[in-house]
């Protein structure tokens, strides 16, 4: 029985694991990082560390993907304050690094 | 360096990474045996000091130690976000404008955050009891506090939330870890030993010499840290703008 269910939570944490690199759009990555820290916290659970799973909890599905969602937030705004016609419509995460890079290049005045 | 090159030093590290974590992987005891010497030490020298949650007598008493570089760990990290956070010369404040919120989300959320605040205190209060401590406790109630950003709007959680506060908050937490620590030498033994206090009645709230102070600690220095590390990442998100550029002065090298 034990047996089976960390064979199951292991199978979900790498799902997730998974999706977490394969979705590239950062605010739905954040989410998916929360389900990941969400499936974690459960492995920790079945393995009979729960003082780690708490920890799991409270940093891998509440606080990062905050952090990293008022992140986005804030480089999302700076486009609107200038007219070169990024509405903030982003696909992937390399091209709004992209996007974020020839910002920052601008910012520089290059 | 050429791209062929780097990929065959790339591919040489990840060879012997593949081989040296191959080789310890068969050195391994076996999934869910049952020999721990480590984890049987731990336990009787918990059990000796009277403290009924194993994991925080390592933390706080066995590897207290290890905790102050921890703890030292976020103090600096929350330091530099402080640092690179600021409002900067060219950019300006922005009020941020009330929020219409949907009444079952403030219901929701109103009802949550007391409920999460007490939890969280729960958690450090009975770290040296139960399962969690400062860390996980300090994370829960200052990330409960952020749960009236969700109810009402950003300037409900600023009046409750004064920044400075919490950063001394934050730095008397780092600073009561090692006064502690010192106060053990000062005692006649080792730095952060837990030779101060009685170690009390088994499973008992006051239990454990000094592993509740130094749980204690940590769970304010963590909760003040989180909120000030949210406080400035807010800040950033909501109200710091970018001034638009005076056409007097321009920057164009071209």
């Amino acid at each position: 029985m034990d047996d089976v269910l960390i064979v199951i939570t292991l199978l979900l944490v790498a799902a997730s694991a998974t999706a977490a690199v394969a979705v590239r759009d950062p605010v739905r990555q954040a989410l998916v990082l929360s389900l990941l820290g969400l499936t974690l916290a459960a492995l920790f659970t079945v393995l009979q560390a729960p003082d780690v799973a708490l920890s799991q909890l409270a940093v891998g599905t509440a606080l990062t993907p905050l952090l990293l969602t008022l992140a986005v937030r804030k480089v999302h705004r700076r486009p609107h304050t200038r007219d070169d016609g990024r509405g903030g419509e982003t696909t992937g995460s390399t091209e709004s690094a992209g996007a974020i890079e020839s910002a920052a290049a601008k910012e520089r005045g290059e | 360096m050429s791209r062929r090159l780097r990929m065959w030093v790339l591919a040489l590290g990840l060879a012997g990474l593949a081989a040296l974590l191959g080789a310890a992987c068969f050195e391994l005891p076996d999934f869910g045996g049952d020999q721990h010497p480590y984890g049987d030490r731990a336990v009787r020298a918990a059990l000796s000091h009277h403290t009924a949650n194993v994991v925080s007598s390592v933390n706080f008493d066995l590897r207290a130690l290890d905790t102050l570089g921890e703890e030292s760990i976020l103090f600096g990290a929350v330091l530099g976000t402080v640092v690179l956070l600021r409002q900067t010369r060219d950019e300006r404040h922005v009020e941020p404008a009330p929020a219409r919120v949907s009444p079952p989300v403030r219901r929701y959320a109103l009802y949550a955050l007391p409920v999460t605040l007490v939890v969280g205190l729960y958690v450090v209060a009975h770290g040296q009891l139960s399962p969690g401590g400062g860390f996980q406790g300090g994370v829960v109630a200052a990330t409960a506090l952020h749960l009236l950003y969700i109810a009402v709007d950003y300037r409900a959680l600023r009046r409750i939330r004064p920044v400075g506060r919490y950063e001394v908050a934050d730095a008397a937490g780092e600073a009561a870890f090692v006064v502690l620590g010192a106060a053990a030498m000062l005692g006649g033994s080792a730095f952060l030993a837990n030779s101060l206090l009685p170690y009390g009645e088994f499973n008992t709230l006051a239990s454990g010499g000094t592993v509740p102070l130094l749980n204690a600690a940590i769970g304010m220095e963590v909760a003040s840290a989180v909120v000030v590390l949210l406080a400035r990442f807010l800040d950033q998100a909501v109200e710091i703008e970018e001034s638009p550029k005076p056409p007097s002065t321009p920057t164009s090298r071209e």
